[in-house]
């Protein structure tokens, strides 16, 4: 069986027809009683008894730092083992924080190449474990010229923050307004590590961290996983499930130190990815009817939202303010409540932005499901935006 | 006593030597053996300006455990005379006094302590003009 679905089936599959077929994850939060294994396999068995495949060929895992978290490195053979799927092959992609877009899209290639039929694409982490966080998350910055001097990650985005403050005139309180938004659209997700609301007094007055940035504009520390089954748009349809098509997939990489990009206040990665992903898929930023974003920091949001196009250049912040990104509002962003709210278990979420794209395009979204979901967006990043992957997904 | 991964780095954080671009004059700091701009690989080795001014920064009220009892500080992206781009600590002033376009100086200062054996780790800070 395997070899037979192994077969290349690259001619048929011009132009890269790949469909998700099922999706997966554990909530995101505190999981103490879980382990790094525990929480994946959760994952995965969910995406694939949601597919309703009998088997997939190939899986990656996305992992920012099974080493420093738990000490556990070779993470994809650890969860192909535990999943019950030896031998097939199974790799782990790290690209920081862009981690789980990074191995859906080698997930992606895999399927479209006509490598494999059914490939799982997933994505975990365990950071609740008594690891130093802050430590290892800030492997994902240059060690040597900027975490040697004292800078943090909340740190970095907060000297971003404080250049498009100075130069766009962006408030203080526009960025408290993605919080509220993202915790208001988290207390409609089941799955969200935050399901309770957040007003702009306490996301305002919550302990500063990095000047302009406080506690309530950082995304949690998070235990997590996700997964989905991609294969043929073909095999899709055999399927009779519901499924999604990916229209685009694209990458690009920024400098690992923030003080070597020209703009302190653009994420070239974003944008430069947005245009490969546009001009695949030949839409533009205002066919794109909602999106996940990387919303890691709420001035991640506003900077990235401008980056791909939605908003003139300076205009995140007044557009977050106006509600134009709210559930009901012009482009909904990361209804799924993002980063901030639903949990940021770092390698797991980018695979969990492309779950809230399908339940949406399936309409599957419960009480945050937005009207006319036709073509989603999810955009993934790591460190200060030296990656960064853009997936459009569309309803079928 | 003091670590290779230390020893390595002494040219740049005792010396700020950085390798101009013989094609193209683009200074990259630390040293890089491709130019970003123009992908040559001839360099020569120069000192950076010592003078610059604050592009953007932030005070670290919640550090990490290394810097836990120097909070809260100021750490800055600067822009030197010369165009060379670097993150480094503003220091011996009020956080509340720096801005962005303030004009710093750099100097010589214990940076932090590496390892279990807590050797001292020297570099560059900056400090108000
Ligand atoms: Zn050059």
């Amino acid at each position: 069986m395997l070899n037979e679905m192994n077969s290349p089936k690259a001619n048929r599959l011009a132009g890269g027809d790949v469909a998700v077929i099922g999706v997966g994850m554990t909530k995101f939060g505190e999981l103490w009683n879980k382990s790094l294994r525990d929480i994946f396999v959760e994952a995965a068995m969910k995406a694939i008894e949601n597919s309703g495949v009998d088997h997939i060929d190939s899986m990656y895992v996305g992992t920012m730092s099974g080493g420093l978290f738990v000490g556990q490195e070779h993470v994809g053979a650890v969860m192909a083992d535990y999943l019950g799927s030896v031998p097939i092959p199974a790799t782990r992609v790290e690209s920081a924080c862009a981690s789980g877009g990074a191995a859906f899209r080698s997930a992606f290639f895999e399927v479209a190449s006509g490598y494999s039929e059914i490939v799982l694409a997933g994505g975990v982490e365990k950071m609740t474990d008594g690891a130093d966080v802050t430590d290892a998350l800030a492997t994902a910055a240059d060690q040597e010229y900027e975490v040697y001097h004292g800078i943090t990650f909340p740190g970095l985005y907060a000297m971003m923050a404080r250049a498009h403050m100075h130069q766009y005139k962006t408030t203080r309180e526009q960025l408290a307004h993605v919080a509220v938004k993202n915790h208001k659209n988290g207390s409609l997700n089941p799955n969200a590590q935050f399901r309770s609301q957040a007003t702009l007094e306490q996301v305002m007055n919550s302990t500063m961290v990095a000047d302009p940035l406080r506690l309530l504009d950082c995304s949690p520390v998070s235990d997590g996983g996700a997964a989905v089954i991609l294969c043929s748009l073909e095999y899709a349809k055999k399927l009779k499930r519901p499924f999604v098509k990916v229209k685009a997939s694209a990458q690009a990489s920024g400098t690992i130190a923030l003080h070597s990009r020209e703009s302190l206040t653009s994420l070239d990665c974003v944008s430069v990815a947005a245009k490969k992903a546009f001009k695949q898929s030949n839409i533009k930023p205002y066919d794109i009817n909602f999106a996940e974003v990387h919303d890691c920091f709420t001035i991640a949001e506003i900077i990235v939202t401008e980056d791909l196009g939605f908003f003139e250049k300076g205009k995140g912040g007044i557009s977050v303010e106006q509600g134009l990104t709210s559930l009901n509002g012009k482009i909904p962003i990361n209804t799924s409540g993002g980063l901030k709210a639903k949990g940021h278990p770092v390698g797991a979420t980018g695979i969990a932005q492309i779950i809230e794209c399908y339940e949406q395009l399936t309409g599957n979204a419960g009480e945050r499901q937005i009207k006319n979901a036709k073509l989603g967006l999810a955009q993934n990043m790591g460190g200060s935006g030296a990656s960064c992957t853009i997936h459009i997904l569309e309803a079928i | 006593m003091i670590s290779p991964k230390y020893h390595r780095e002494i040219p740049q954080r005792y010396r700020l030597e950085a390798g101009k671009c013989k094609q193209c004059g683009t200074i990259s700091f630390p040293p890089r053996l491709i130019c970003p701009k123009c992908k040559s690989k001839n360099f020569e080795t120069v000192q950076l300006s010592r003078e610059g001014k604050i592009l953007t920064f932030t005070i670290i009220r919640v550090g990490p455990d290394k810097f836990s009892k120097e909070t809260p500080y100021v750490v800055a992206i600067i822009e030197l005379n010369d165009g060379a781009r670097l993150t480094a600590q503003v220091t011996d002033c009020d956080v509340n006094k720096v801005e962005i376009g303030t004009k710093v100086k750099l100097v010589f200062r214990k940076i932090q302590d590496e390892g279990k054996w807590g050797l001292h780790c020297y570099g560059y800070k900056a400090i108000l003009i």
